[in-house]
C-alpha cells in the first residue's frame, strides 16, 4: 500500500484504506509483466514436439504461467523454443530466426539435442545450440516431461523478473 | 518357369550367384548390365516396386575385390515376391547406370546414395545431393570418413 510521508505539521491526515495504488521499482514491474506475458516461437524440428505439444494443451496447461500464446512469426514473439535436432543445414536458418526477433528475447533449449546434441555424436548434428546462439535456459531429457519443462519456464519466469529492464543482449558478440 | 530359372537362362552372363535364402531370391549382377536386367524385371517378371537402392562399403574387406556394392531391392506386388540384386562397383570406377527411367522411385534414392557413399549413377536426371548441403565436402557414411569430422556452415568447427 502507499506511504504517505508526513509533509510539515499541518499535514492532513490520510485514511491509508482509501487509497487505490501502490508503488514499485520500474525494474520490478516491467519484470512482472514481461513474464507472465510470454510470446512462445515454437521452433520444433523433431520428437520432442511431441512433447511440447503435451506442455501447451489443457492437461498442463501452459497459460496459466501466461505462455499460452505461440507465435509463428519471430517478429512478434519473446521466447525462442527450439524444440529438437538442430543439424548443420538448419543452423542458418535457426540464426537468422533468432536475428529477426525483437529485444527482449530469451531461448529456451528444448531437449537434450538442443542442449548438447545428445547422441546424435556425429557429422550432421549441431553439438548444443549454444555453439549458434545464446540459450537462457536448458530443459534436459529425451524428451524432457511436460513437468520438466513446466519446472524450465518458471525458472525463465524468474530469470526475466530478475533481469528487469536490463537488456537481453549477452555483452559479447555471439558466435557466428 | 520360375524366377530364378528365367534370369539364369536369359542373363547367364550378367545374373551371378543366384540363391534362394528366407524364401528371397539373391544374386549379383554385372553393373554394366544392371538397367537392361532392371527392365527386364519389371515390364517382363513383374517387380513393379523398388523397395529400396542403397549402398554398402566393404573397405577392408579381404574377400571383396571391389569397395562399394549397390543393393537392389525389387518387389512383385502380384506375386508377393522379393528380389535382390547386387552390384559390384569399384572405388576407382565409382559409376553405375542410373535405373531412375525403369522405376521414378529411384530418383531420390540413386541421390542419397551419390549423397552419402560418392557413387556417380549415369543418366540420372538430376544428381546433386539430397541430405547434405552442397558445401559439405566428402561422403558421409564411406567407411573412411572420419565420424567425428564436423563441417557445419556456421559456429564452430569441431
Amino acid at each position: 500500500m502507499g506511504q504517505i510521508a508526513a509533509a510539515g505539521p499541518q499535514a492532513p491526515s490520510v485514511n491509508l484504506d482509501k487509497l487505490d495504488f501502490m508503488t514499485t521499482t520500474l525494474d520490478a514491474a516491467i519484470g512482472w509483466s514481461r513474464k507472465f506475458s510470454i510470446f512462445q516461437y515454437p521452433f520444433i524440428t523433431a520428437c520432442c514436439g511431441m512433447e511440447y505439444m503435451a506442455t501447451a494443451c489443457s492437461h498442463y496447461d501452459v497459460d496459466r504461467f501466461g505462455a499460452g500464446f505461440p507465435r509463428f512469426s519471430p517478429r512478434q514473439a519473446d521466447v525462442l523454443f527450439v524444440v529438437g535436432t538442430i543439424s548443420h543445414k538448419m543452423a542458418p536458418i535457426l540464426k537468422q530466426v533468432y536475428d529477426q526477433m525483437c529485444d527482449p528475447k530469451w531461448v529456451v533449449a528444448f531437449g537434450v539435442c538442443t542442449c548438447t546434441g545428445g547422441f546424435y555424436d556425429n557429422y550432421a548434428t549441431v553439438q548444443g545450440i549454444d555453439t549458434i546462439i545464446p540459450v537462457d535456459i536448458y530443459i534436459p531429457g529425451c524428451p524432457p516431461r511436460p513437468e520438466n519443462v513446466l519446472d524450465g519456464l518458471m525458472k525463465l519466469q524468474e530469470k526475466i523478473q530478475k533481469q528487469g529492464l536490463r537488456s537481453t543482449q549477452p555483452s559479447a558478440e555471439t558466435p557466428a | 518357369m520360375s524366377i530364378s530359372a528365367t534370369l539364369s537362362t536369359k542373363f547367364s552372363q550378367e545374373v551371378t550367384d543366384l540363391k534362394e535364402a528366407n524364401g528371397q531370391l539373391w544374386g549379383y549382377v554385372d553393373k554394366r548390365a544392371v538397367k537392361k536386367v532392371c527392365a527386364y524385371l519389371k515390364n517382363d517378371c513383374g517387380f513393379n516396386i523398388l523397395m529400396d537402392l542403397t549402398c554398402v562399403d566393404y573397405l577392408h574387406w579381404e574377400e571383396k575385390a571391389d569397395r562399394f556394392e549397390i543393393v537392389y531391392n525389387l518387389y512383385s506386388m502380384k506375386a508377393n515376391e522379393r528380389i535382390f540384386l547386387r552390384a559390384r562397383v569399384s572405388e576407382d570406377d565409382a559409376v553405375i547406370d542410373s535405373v531412375d527411367s525403369v522405376w521414378p522411385a529411384a530418383n531420390w534414392l540413386e541421390r542419397e546414395v551419390w549423397d552419402m557413399f560418392g557413387i556417380r549413377f549415369t543418366g540420372h536426371p538430376g544428381l546433386k545431393r539430397i541430405l547434405m548441403y552442397e558445401e559439405f565436402q566428402g561422403h558421409a557414411l564411406r567407411k573412411d570418413y572420419n565420424y567425428s569430422k564436423r563441417q557445419p556452415l556456421i559456429g564452430p568447427k569441431n
